[in-house]
């Protein structure tokens, strides 16, 4: 297939199209915890390198076999997403942001110095296992997952809790505990976007996942929409290939990363698609055409 | 060899506290991160550094120039970025357009002095001074009393003056303060100026002691200044100084008798454990959510 | 038989005092009011109730449970169900979603039938949109249920609470200041619908108002609380006529 697909595609963009599905994976787990949950996560990265370190140490010391690792790597940051959610989950929005980085800088500090993942050097010949069908099967099959737990049981509570805590609890919805599936099931799929970056980038470095990279990944989020899976998807297609675009001028893409999120905070604290939906636009279409429709207010 | 370790300590730590006192007059006002404070510290070394090697000031003159720079600053950034979002948007979105101006002052550095590290001239004849087996440098010296001087200053401002009074009213309670007839806005500008300013000597203290200046120096600093704030007990003056003092010291007894590859780990494993056994820290107190 | 009991409950916020040895007894489908002056303690004993505050002193109990040291979700498990005094909706979410999250506390799904969709999670999904459906036509708002939270008005707002609240199938339910914001009209109409959720559903309501009328008028029996104390306790027409009652309150307000 990626034969196939190389003859008809620039390796370029077909590069980009891989980093595009990427991405998706890694926001969409973020996603879950800050968009839907509203828990401020500011380390999402690190979750990543847990993902990316431990799939490529698997498959290239342990030789296990590509889809071994990487689930190994996803479940490995499911774990430390658990383990850590547990404490920490029941402070407040912006400790629990610290905490996220702290927790981010802590592990990127320990792989600077894990003789395994060859330190500050990183880890280089990783077998490029991740192809182009794999990367967007895995795409469809996480977007059709996450949209039916949201338009669920817990996924309704999940944004409940987003929406008023002390509501939430009076609804029978124990707060700590889904914070922390919600935080869990998110750390997971960072950890898989890592597994896959990893075995397709060849080479990982610790500062590939500093800080900078989970602010831009929380900017997916909240560029497309916070909460709104096709407004994280649009997110993360815009900053994915932003980038690309701006390559010449590649010196003041932070400085208009930094800027957009002030200007969007302003004008759309809920992101592009965050609150609109099709029911919205049908009533205000409807309205237009008679004219005078009975207004909600 | 502890003694020594606590001196350098100390004079880390006394740095910290500058920074961590921004944060804790910011977050004790309006109950945001400002994420950019790391960044306004970083300006304040890059202008004091400016102005020695450039206009040839003294060096005390260029460190008053780098407070009052950010003074403005500090104020500017809170008009363009945080107070067109009061009232209206979740924290969430405050912190966000908070981590957006830091991005963007660091990359602007970046653009204007480039990314490799800049070092102050030799401005200040560095004596040092044996006492017994401690070794004291007169920058030392001159950093914890200026770092002495201007919390001692804060404290008095901030307890004394028409302005302190206005201050710790809004920090109790804003909407009630607003209804008693303060200017609210005024006073949260005057916060952010004193911080900034507090920042900027700090940026240049830490800019001469460690004869290093580069773009990026306000990321770390900024989040272990936070670290020390939410130690002290955030929101609480006497906090920060303590919470920045003892970062400071554990730190470099860290690097000391632990090891120095995990430096940048130990700010954030005690700000971690101290979030999940004490929130409130060290100085802070126990708040009960309202309902 | 008291449903409710609550024995000395004293709750003390930094030594102040807000509540003193109080003590009620609410039966089962009563509807029972609690009124007093501002600050005398209502709400708190609400919190109290539902979990968020731990009293100092004294025991809640609840059928055969003892709510002193149950969180909040606990409780609202178990039955019982709330409004808020200021409104607390989920905003962002819509009517409809507002109601299908109240049921959370009755749900069982989990989170392999949520995302794999197995088939006990459709059943229980397809009970939820019939209940939340029949729910919002009682209280009226079932036109209005794709709207977000916070474009329905004042008392739109308040009723869809008593909905969300209903939806955790509570055997007790407790109104903060229900009719707070609302015109006579809305408070004939929310007369009615508390009297017609005890009957139909037998439910027991403990509500906190401050509206005289509307207390006395479908209130079976009344608390007054005083500065943290109960003062008085008995029917309409006993709280009526109590000195102390006229003294503290109802005096000052005629």
């Amino acid at each position: 297939m990626d034969a196939l697909l190389s003859q008809y595609i620039d390796p370029y963009y077909l590069r980009i199209l891989m980093l595009i599905g990427i991405n998706i994976i890694l926001a969409l787990g973020l996603n879950l915890i800050t968009g839907v949950t509203g828990q401020l996560s500011m380390g999402h990265a690190g979750f990543m390198s847990l993902g990316a370190y431990t799939s490529a140490i698997l498959s290239m010391q342990l030789g296990c076999p590509f889809f071994l690792s990487l689930l190994a790597g996803a479940a490995m940051a499911a774990l430390f997403g658990f383990f850590i959610g547990i404490p920490t989950l029941r402070l407040e929005g912006d400790y629990l942001a610290m905490v996220t980085i702290g927790f981010a800088e802590i592990i990127r500090v320990f792989f600077l110095n894990f003789e395994p993942g060859g330190k500050a050097v990183g880890m280089s010949g990783i077998p490029q296992n991740t192809t182009f069908l794999l990367v967007w099967t895995l795409v469809i099959i996480v977007v059709v997952l996450n949209a039916k737990l949201l338009n669920s049981r817990l996924g309704r509570a999940f944004y409940a809790i987003r929406e008023n805590e002390i509501a939430a609890e009076a609804s029978g919805i124990n707060t700590t505990r889904l914070k922390v599936l919600a935080f869990t099931a998110g750390s997971f799929l960072a950890g898989l976007g890592g597994g896959l970056y990893a075995h397709y980038m060849y080479f990982i470095r610790p500062q590939d996942f500093g800080f900078m990279k989970s602010i831009e990944l929380l900017n997916m989020v909240v560029l497309g929409g916070m909460g709104s899976i096709p407004g994280t998807i649009l997110g993360s297609v815009i900053l994915t290939l932003l980038p690309e675009m701006l390559r010449v001028v590649a010196e003041y893409r932070l400085l208009f990363y930094g800027a957009l999120l002030v200007i969007l905070m302003i004008f759309r604290p809920n992101g592009l698609l965050g609150d609109v939906r099709v029911y919205d636009i049908k009533k205000k279409f409807a309205r237009k055409k008679v004219g005078s429709w009975q207004s909600s207010n | 060899m502890i003694w020594q370790q606590l001196l350098n300590g100390l004079t880390l730590g006394s740095t910290y506290a500058l920074i961590a006192l921004g944060y804790t007059m910011v977050y004790g006002i309006i109950q945001l991160i400002n994420f950019a404070h790391g960044e306004i510290y970083m300006v304040g070394a890059f202008v004091g550094l400016f102005l020695v090697v450039n206009t040839g000031l003294n060096i005390g003159v260029a460190l008053l120039g780098a407070m009052a720079f950010c003074m403005v600053l500090g104020m500017l950034v809170e008009i363009v970025a945080y107070r067109p979002l009061r009232g209206k948007s979740s924290r969430l979105s405050a912190i966000i357009s908070a981590i957006g101006v830091s991005i963007f002052l660091s990359t602007l550095m970046v653009l204007i002095a480039q990314t490799n590290t800049r070092r102050y001239p030799e401005i200040i004849n560095i004596e040092t001074y044996q006492l017994g087996s401690l070794q004291v440098s007169s920058l030392q010296i001159i950093i914890l009393v200026v770092a002495a001087l201007l919390m001692v200053g804060l404290q008095v401002m901030v307890q004394k003056t028409r302005i302190g009074k206005a201050m710790r009213a809004c920090s109790q309670d804003l909407d009630a303060s607003y209804l008693m007839g303060i200017n609210v806005n005024r006073i949260i500008s005057f916060t952010f100026a004193v911080g900034s300013a507090l920042a900027a000597a700090g940026g240049v203290m830490v800019g001469i002691y460690y004869n290093a200046v580069w773009p990026y120096m306000g990321t770390m600093a900024g989040l272990k200044a936070f670290a020390a704030a939410v130690l002290g007990g955030i929101g609480s003056i006497p906090g920060a100084m303590i919470g920045g003092l003892t970062l400071g010291v554990l730190e470099i007894m860290g690097v000391a008798y632990l090891s120095s590859s995990y430096k940048d780990a130990i700010a954030f494993g005690i700000l971690i454990l101290v979030l999940i056994i004490r929130p409130q820290g060290i100085m802070g107190q126990k708040i009960s959510k309202k309902v | 038989m008291a449903v409710l009991q609550l024995e000395d409950i004293t709750q003390e916020f930094g030594g102040l005092r807000a509540l003193d040895l109080v003590n009620l007894a609410v039966d089962e489908q009563q509807i029972f009011g609690i009124i007093g002056p501002n600050g005398a303690g209502k709400t708190t004993l609400f919190n109290i109730i539902t979990g968020i505050y731990r009293p100092t002193g004294g025991k809640v109990i609840f059928k055969d449970h003892l709510l002193n040291n149950m969180s909040p979700w606990n409780v609202a498990r178990i039955g019982i169900g709330r409004t808020f005094q200021n409104i607390r909706l989920f905003n962002k979410l819509s009517v409809l979603d507002n109601v299908r999250v109240g049921s959370h506390g009755v749900g069982k799904s989990g989170f392999w039938g949520c995302i794999l969709g197995l088939p006990g999670e459709r059943r229980e999904e397809k009970a939820i949109i019939e209940q939340t459906e029949k729910l919002l036509e009682l209280v009226g708002l079932y036109d209005k249920r794709w709207e977000y939270a916070d474009n329905l008005a004042y008392g739109e707002q308040r009723r869809l609470e008593i909905a969300r609240a209903m939806a955790l199938k509570p055997s007790l339910l407790l109104l903060d200041e229900p009719a707070a914001g609302m015109n006579s009209t809305e408070k004939t109409e929310l007369m009615d619908l508390i009297w017609k959720i005890r009957n139909d559903m037998h439910l027991t309501i403990l509500l906190v108002e401050h509206d005289m009328n509307l207390v006395m008028n479908i209130c079976e029996e009344i608390a007054v609380l005083d500065y943290g104390r109960k003062i008085a306790d008995g029917s309409p027409e006993e709280i009526k006529n109590d000195e102390r009652v006229i003294q503290s309150y109802l005096g000052a307000e005629a």
